[in-house]
Order: structure tokens, then C-alpha cells, then sequence
């Protein structure tokens, strides 16, 4: 018998307002690395959130493990946008980490050593261990993104719901930040990320689903992220280089 | 001035100012947190049609009826608030201002209309409260203190205020971490599985009853000064949430006091024949510390040494 999909999606139609942005969509996520790709405006954001029920939608349904988001909510780690906060909030780094462990906590008092050594070991996974104590505000994108890696690591989950990892990073966080998704993945958790560089998703990915408000194609990196596939997600809004990475890039 | 005067004409009205400013304080924090303090504004405002109803239906200026009116239109105007955001698909800012301008306006005929006018609910009443008229005739020296019979006699406006400051501080404790998260990042607090609406529910309904308790009190503009003002100043001064929540109830209740006594009892010592309307120089007082705060903070960056930021 197989153990059920970390995620599995199915029917999933998504509006806001009257703009339908995710229609029927139907997906199977493998167990590993997988990289969700997709022009501007295509849903990737949207299918997370949906996924996680943040956002309501209109049908379908999100399987986690094969059960309700409800019953393992504790084995699904999430990673906003950057951008969705504001940086300047009374907190530090470490803070932020401990932010992840508040539903096994007390929510009064303060924070138990374990909890927070827990977030510690989170915040030195990602190289961050001696500046817990800045406040986030006070601290360079690549350090802030990487906190936010630091407080889902710190979920302790087996699925990670990533948007973005790599956003406004430099290419040294990048690295790093690849080298602990493959160091989660390896220890036989899962990792589904929004990605933008079409050009580093086989280097980086084992899966991807290609998405333009519908599932324009999904499997392992070699049989689905094709040019022909990615030509149909991006449409005629492929820019000169995506265009070479489509048609050249793929080895 | 003897004891007994400060008794009978100062400690009421001295007491409703801390409370009603260290209340607002407290809750503050979170509205500029959350970068909402409009919403204070909107509630503190759109409560007022509910406190008429409230009056109307009992015939008196009893606590309970006008808070539950009040609470319960607080959770009309949020409804309404995220309903015209949606639908109509307006910005925060606009819908918040539609909503609880219309609410006050209402408010305002149902003065008119039930005849609440005439028992003293008026229009300034509403605007700058009633800091002034907080007596306690009953203050016969320090001994009233500890006089149960005295004690109950307060004015009750007073009695509300300290409840609702008891439950509001005693729920802010208990909600310490998940008003923080809530503040910082509500859609994480949702993913992790923290009641984030009911947060957000709790953290509106907080903010109508002190607005409530307080409104009587010191008025509505006052409300919304103290809303916003101590809670900003310290925004501006501290990176610590402690530091800010407990702060911003401090200061509020500093600012309560020193308001109160510049307004009245100290150009009275001083021999000065004038009196100034206390909601007025509280609030007036919130928006220098609000403009010093800025100063401040200007001048600490000027010295600090500039940090390096890498990575």
C-alpha cells in the first residue's frame, strides 16, 4: 500500500470577486522537492493559500496526508511572502521563530526553554544563530527571508507550503537557502515552493507543476518541464530569455 | 484646596481620567500594531447609535444596557465594514470611513429622536464627556476611603471603567502571544491553527467597550486620541512588544492624570481664576507627546552608531 500524497488537490476553483484565478485544478503532489512555476498572476500564491484554507473557494478540496488540513495541521509547515509583513514590528529574530511554536505552548507566560531552544536550533539551521536578538527590522532581505525559513523549519512539519523562498535574495542566500530545503527533504519531508527563475528549477527541483490558472502540467522535472509545456503556461508573455532557457536551457 | 475638596471634586474625575487613558493605552498597541488605528476611531464612534439604543430601551443612564447596545453595535460596524470592503471592493481606509461616520451620524438623531437629549446625553457630552461633573459628595476625609457605604457611592461611571479595565487587561494577558502573532502575521497565525478571526473578534470587541466605558467619561474625541497617541508615541521608541503594550498603557495613564491636573487643580493652586476643558488638554497633550516622541527618535539616531547590516 501506498502512503497517501502530501497534498493532494482536487477540483480546486479559486475567485476573487468576479476573476476566477484558479480554475478546476487537480494535483497530485510527489513526496520531495517540488517547485510550483507559473507566469504573473497565474495562482501560485492563491493555490497555497486556498490549499491552507486562507482563502475561501468556490469547489474542490485540499488532502494533507490524506486527511483534512484540521487533523495534521501540526505535520504542514507554511512560508508567507516576505512581503505580506511589516519588518518593522516590535520583535526579533528569534521572536519570529517562536511564533511557529505557539499552539504547543501556553499562551500566557513565558516561553518554555524547550520552545525556545527549539526555535534557536531552527535559526542556526539557516546560519542565523547569533542574531536572534535583532529586531527583524534591523536585519538585510536575505536575513529576513531566511527567518521566515527558520519559523516554518521550526513547525518541526513534514510538509513545507513555501511562497517564494528565493524572493529578492542574494545568490549566496539563495545557496543556502537551497542547501537546507534539499537537507529537509533528505531527512524524507516534503517541500512544495512557489518559484519565479524558470532557469533554476531543474537544478534545484525534482517535481513541478506548471500553472497558469489551470494545471497546465505537473510530474517530474524531466518528462514535464518541457519547453512545449512551459511555452503553453507562459503563453506569448515569455520574455527573450525565458524564451532561451525553454528552448536550450534544459541540458 | 483641603482634602476633603480633592475627595469630593478631584479624585473621581482624576480616577476616570487614568483609567480611561491607561485603557485606551493598552489597546492602542495592538490597532497601530496591526496598522489599523482608524478602526479605533470607527469603533469608538460607531458605538454611539448602540449606547442610544441602549438608553432608549431602559428609559436610564445604566452601565450594562448602553455597553451591550454599544458592543453590539461595534460587531455591526466591523460586519459591515469587511462587507462593503468586499463586495464593493474598497479600500480599508474608505469603507472603515463610511461606515462609522454614518453610524455617529445616526447616533446623533437618535439623540434627538428618543429624547435621550434631555436626560444630558447631548452632544457635548458625547464629544468631550463629563470629566468635570465626576463628583463624590459623599467624601467625608481619607476614612471615606475604607468606607464600603462611601466607596459605593462613587460615581458609577467609575465602576465601569475599572471593570472593563479589569476583563480587557486580565484578557490581554491571558492573549499575550496570539494578539502578538496576530498582529505581526494573521494569515501564519490562521495557518498554524490559531483562532485568528475570533482573535480579531475579541481584540474589536475589547476596543468597543472601552470605548464605551470611556466615552462617558471623557468623550469621544479623547477616546480616540488616547487610541492612538501614547500607543504611537512609544511605536516610535521601542522595538520590544512588551515594552509597547505595557507602555502605551502607562503613558496613557500618565497622560490621564497630567492632563487632568494642568486642566484644573494646578492653575488652581496656583491662584489662577481659569479652568480648561480636561478632555481637551489630555488629548492635546497626547499629540506634543506624539511630536516629542518623533524628536526623540530623530536625535537617538542621530548618535547611534550606524550598524552594519550584511547578508
Amino acid at each position: 500500500m501506498t502512503a497517501p500524497a502530501p497534498l493532494a488537490i482536487t477540483h480546486l476553483t479559486v475567485a476573487y470577486g468576479d476573476k476566477t484565478v484558479l480554475w478546476d485544478i487537480t494535483w497530485q503532489a510527489t513526496p520531495g522537492l517540488t517547485a510550483i512555476v507559473g507566469p504573473n498572476g497565474a495562482g501560485k500564491s492563491t493555490l497555497l493559500r486556498a490549499a491552507l484554507g486562507l482563502i475561501p473557494s468556490i469547489a474542490g478540496d485540499a488532502r494533507f496526508f490524506g486527511r483534512k488540513l484540521e487533523e495534521v495541521r501540526n505535520r504542514v509547515g507554511y512560508l508567507p511572502q516576505r512581503a505580506s509583513v511589516d519588518w518593522d514590528f516590535p520583535a526579533s529574530a528569534l521572536d519570529v521563530v517562536c511564533m511557529s511554536r505557539y499552539p504547543r505552548m501556553r499562551w500566557w507566560g513565558r516561553v518554555p526553554k524547550a520552545e525556545r531552544d527549539a526555535a534557536l536550533g531552527a535559526l542556526e539551521q539557516v546560519g542565523l544563530a547569533d542574531l536572534a536578538d535583532r529586531q527583524i527590522g534591523r536585519l538585510s532581505g536575505g536575513q529576513q527571508q531566511r527567518v521566515f525559513l527558520a519559523r516554518a523549519l521550526a513547525q518541526d512539519a513534514d510538509l513545507y507550503l513555501m511562497d517564494e523562498p528565493f524572493a529578492a535574495v542574494d545568490a549566496a542566500t539563495e545557496q543556502a537557502i537551497i542547501a537546507v530545503l534539499r537537507r529537509v527533504v533528505a531527512a524524507g519531508r516534503s517541500v512544495i515552493a512557489v518559484h519565479h527563475d524558470l532557469a533554476t528549477v531543474p537544478a534545484y527541483f525534482d517535481h513541478v507543476l506548471l500553472l497558469n490558472g489551470r494545471a497546465v502540467a505537473a510530474g517530474h522535472v524531466k518528462a514535464a518541464f518541457t519547453p512545449d509545456a512551459i511555452a503553453r503556461a507562459y503563453g506569448g508573455r515569455l520574455n527573450v530569455l525565458e524564451q532561451a532557457v525553454a528552448e536550450g536551457g534544459l541540458r | 484646596m483641603t482634602v476633603v475638596d480633592f475627595l469630593r471634586l478631584d479624585l473621581p474625575a482624576l480616577l476616570a481620567a487614568i483609567l480611561a487613558c491607561g485603557l485606551c493605552g493598552l489597546l492602542g498597541s495592538f490597532l497601530v500594531l496591526r496598522r489599523d488605528s482608524l478602526l479605533g476611531d470607527a469603533l469608538s464612534h460607531a458605538v454611539l447609535p448602540g449606547i442610544i439604543a441602549g438608553f432608549a430601551i431602559t428609559g436610564a443612564r445604566a452601565g450594562l444596557p448602553m455597553l451591550l447596545g454599544a458592543l453590539a453595535a461595534a460587531l455591526l460596524a466591523v460586519f459591515l465594514i469587511s462587507l462593503v470592503r468586499r463586495v464593493a471592493r474598497l479600500e480599508s481606509g474608505a469603507a472603515t470611513g463610511a461606515v462609522f461616520t454614518s453610524f455617529f451620524a445616526l447616533g446623533l438623531m437618535l439623540i434627538e429622536a428618543t429624547g435621550a437629549r434631555s436626560v444630558d446625553l447631548d452632544l457635548d457630552c458625547v464629544l468631550f464627556g463629563q470629566l468635570e461633573s465626576l463628583v463624590w459628595l459623599e467624601a467625608q476625609g481619607f476614612a471615606s476611603l475604607f468606607d464600603p457605604a462611601a466607596l459605593a457611592s462613587l460615581p458609577r461611571q467609575i465602576f465601569l471603567l475599572a471593570a472593563v479595565s479589569i476583563v480587557v487587561a486580565g484578557l490581554v494577558a491571558l492573549l499575550w502571544r496570539p494578539l502578538h502573532l496576530l498582529c505581526f502575521d494573521p494569515d501564519y497565525a490562521a495557518a498554524i491553527g490559531l483562532p485568528a478571526r475570533g482573535l480579531e473578534l475579541a481584540l474589536n470587541l475589547m476596543v468597543a467597550a472601552a470605548a464605551v466605558a470611556a466615552f462617558e467619561a471623557v468623550g469621544s474625541i479623547l477616546v480616540v486620541a488616547m487610541l492612538v497617541c501614547p500607543a504611537a508615541a512609544i511605536r516610535l521608541l521601542t522595538d520590544s512588544y512588551r515594552a509597547q503594550v505595557l507602555g502605551g498603557a502607562a503613558l496613557g495613564a500618565a497622560l490621564g492624570a497630567l492632563g487632568y491636573a494642568l486642566a484644573g487643580p494646578v492653575p488652581a493652586a496656583l491662584g489662577q481664576e481659569f479652568a480648561l476643558n480636561a478632555a481637551g488638554v489630555i488629548g492635546t497633550l497626547g499629540g506634543l507627546m506624539v511630536a516629542g516622541a518623533m524628536g526623540l527618535r530623530e536625535l537617538r539616531a542621530a548618535f547611534r552608531k550606524p550598524e552594519i547590516i550584511s547578508g
